[in-house]
């Protein structure tokens, strides 16, 4: 009994200081950024562009970039991975085929970025002819995105109760009203998880924007889809590696307004969950 | 003087892959009566009353040979309208599965997927009516906005079988639909289907030997797959035709 205890307390310590050990180093990481950083965050600094080789003035044209990456990106993704997760989960009979199926977007999620960035240049930028664009850059985007927002949404709507499905039927529902109206409220949520995450690492990529969407600088902002962007992870690549003698605090900055844009996502996701929990009543 | 046949099966087989559940099948089930079917677990008394809504379709390598008759179609038959098959045979489950939704919006959903959605005072009428026939609407109708599934089993029970009648069904089939209920719950409950068997056609499935004595005019015996005997219920409990459907009825096996 005694010895059981202490198993316990033992289980507990470590589980324990293993969550710290990887809590630590994030706040640790956040507040050097936040400390180093927040001093050069002024009003211009978010909505100028860059000037006196990008040693002075703002971010703002990469900012720009990076929001609408993010959005193309999203445009793109989510119809595609939610409608293959519908399929998968509520269509696909269980065989060989669909089996390779899901195992392929499951080893899809773990191709290095630059695969994906040099597969986006081949196909949107040359074969089809969209150049260096942020419709390339969002599609290239979107295609590494797609593996986490299919798993995510897999095993949201495989989680959904067989027994509503089988109301819905047995009421005469047809099936694509059963997955609209008794299937899918209920994995919205989780949807919505795996998708905010697969969206904030592609805004943060930059492998995958080299070659297909990034401008080294330019200030001014897009006209069209198949204009280039600055965005914030290759913007900050070079002022962190390409332009000498530039103040330390900038890059910190840079870092900084990229992890409040992935953080205001996380928050948008957070309030939509919890939103879509309230009302379960539809 | 027998009553007219609602369904009829015709030498009806049903494999589960390599299981055969049901050994040729042929049963009579008769319209505007309480059918019960009893047998112990496993004897294929929920995969029959699941053939006659084709809810065995769901369920993958199911195949069926013979015929299932209900108002002189094949519901068998290729061309068979699944959507207005389930409106006409409607169904209830062993656990009182209503949607996380409001009362109303449970109702609501079968009139939106058969595009009966019409006025709202209509549609208010319409679950009027289905809640006032399972006995609910006194109780509730000033709380018609509650999450459904904070109702009691009973309750959440009653209002599955609304949601079936709102749609006009001819057939309702039961899935052992009081075995979530507490005694006095299920004696009100199978009350309330002494009711409806004056409209519709009932055919439940039960373990419970006491309640099919209690409210089913038939009663089917069935056992590995097989209908052993069917008949009047006086007949089938006091005076079987069968040594198997007696040794059961007395409890010496199942």
């Amino acid at each position: 009994m005694n010895g059981a205890r202490i198993r316990q307390q033992i289980a507990f310590g470590v589980l324990g200081a293993i969550t710290l050990l990887i809590v630590v180093p994030i706040i640790l990481v956040i507040l050097y950024i936040v400390i180093n950083g927040a001093g050069a965050i002024t009003w211009e600094f978010l909505t100028q562009a860059p000037r006196g080789g990008m040693k002075a003035g703002g971010i703002f044209p990469a900012i720009v970039g990076t929001i609408l990456l993010v959005v193309g990106t999203m445009l793109f993704s989510l119809p595609l991975g939610v409608l293959s997760a519908i399929y998968l989960v509520e269509y696909a009979r269980d065989d060989l085929f669909t089996r390779m199926i899901k195992l392929s977007v499951v080893n899809l999620s773990g191709i290095p970025s630059i695969v994906y960035g040099l597969f986006g240049f081949t196909l949107f930028v040359l074969l089809l002819h969209f150049g260096t664009s942020i419709l390339a850059g969002s599609l290239t985007l979107a295609i590494m995105s797609l593996p986490v927002i299919i798993t995510a949404s897999k095993e949201a709507l495989e989680s959904v109760p067989f027994t509503y499905r089988e109301i819905s039927l047995s009421l005469g529902a047809t099936k694509w009203q059963t997955v609209r109206y008794c299937v899918l409220p209920y994995a919205i949520p989780g949807i919505l998880t795996g998708t905010v995450l697969s969206l904030s690492r592609a805004a943060g990529e930059t492998a995958p924007i080299l070659f297909t969407v990034a401008a080294f600088y330019l200030p001014r902002l897009p006209h069209s889809a198949f204009d280039q962007v600055m965005a914030l992870p290759y913007h900050l690549y070079v002022i962190a590696t390409q332009v000498p003698n530039i103040p330390i605090s900038i890059s910190f900055a840079t870092a900084l307004v990229l992890i409040a844009l992935v953080f205001l996502m996380n928050l948008v996701s957070i309030i939509l969950r919890a939103h879509y929990r309230k009302k379960r009543l539809w | 003087m027998e009553p007219e046949a609602k369904i009829e099966t015709v030498d009806l087989n049903l494999h589960y892959g390599a299981f055969h559940a049901l050994t040729d099948v042929n049963i009579r089930i008769p319209a505007r009566n309480v059918t019960a079917i009893i047998g112990p677990s496993g004897c294929g008394k929920s995969t029959l009353l699941r053939c006659f809504n084709r809810m065995n379709d769901l369920v993958e390598h199911t195949q069926v040979q013979g015929r299932i008759v209900i108002d002189g179609e094949d519901i068998l038959a290729p061309t068979t309208d699944l959507i207005a098959l389930r409106r006409k045979v409607g169904m209830v489950f062993q656990r009182p599965n209503v949607f996380a939704l409001s009362i109303y919006n449970n109702l609501k959903f079968g009139l939106r997927i058969h595009g009966m959605l019409s006025r709202a005072d209509q549609i208010r009428e319409t679950v009027r009516q289905g809640l006032e026939q399972v006995g609910l609407w006194d109780d509730l109708k000033d709380r018609l906005g509650l999450n459904a599934q904070s109702l009691t089993l009973e309750q959440q029970q009653r209002l599955c079988i609304a949601r079936v009648l709102i749609l006009r069904p001819d057939v309702i089939l039961l899935d052992e639909p009081c075995s979530a209920l507490d005694p006095i719950a299920t004696l009100r409950v199978e009350e309330l289907l002494r009711v409806l068997r004056q409209e519709y056609t009932l055919i439940i499935v039960t373990h419970n030997m006491q309640q099919a004595a209690r409210v089913a005019d038939f009663t089917g015996f069935m056992y590995l797959g097989r209908l052993i005997e069917f008949d009047d219920t006086q007949k089938i409990f006091t005076n079987p035709g069968q040594q198997l459907t007696e040794d059961y009825i007395r409890g010496s096996f199942g």
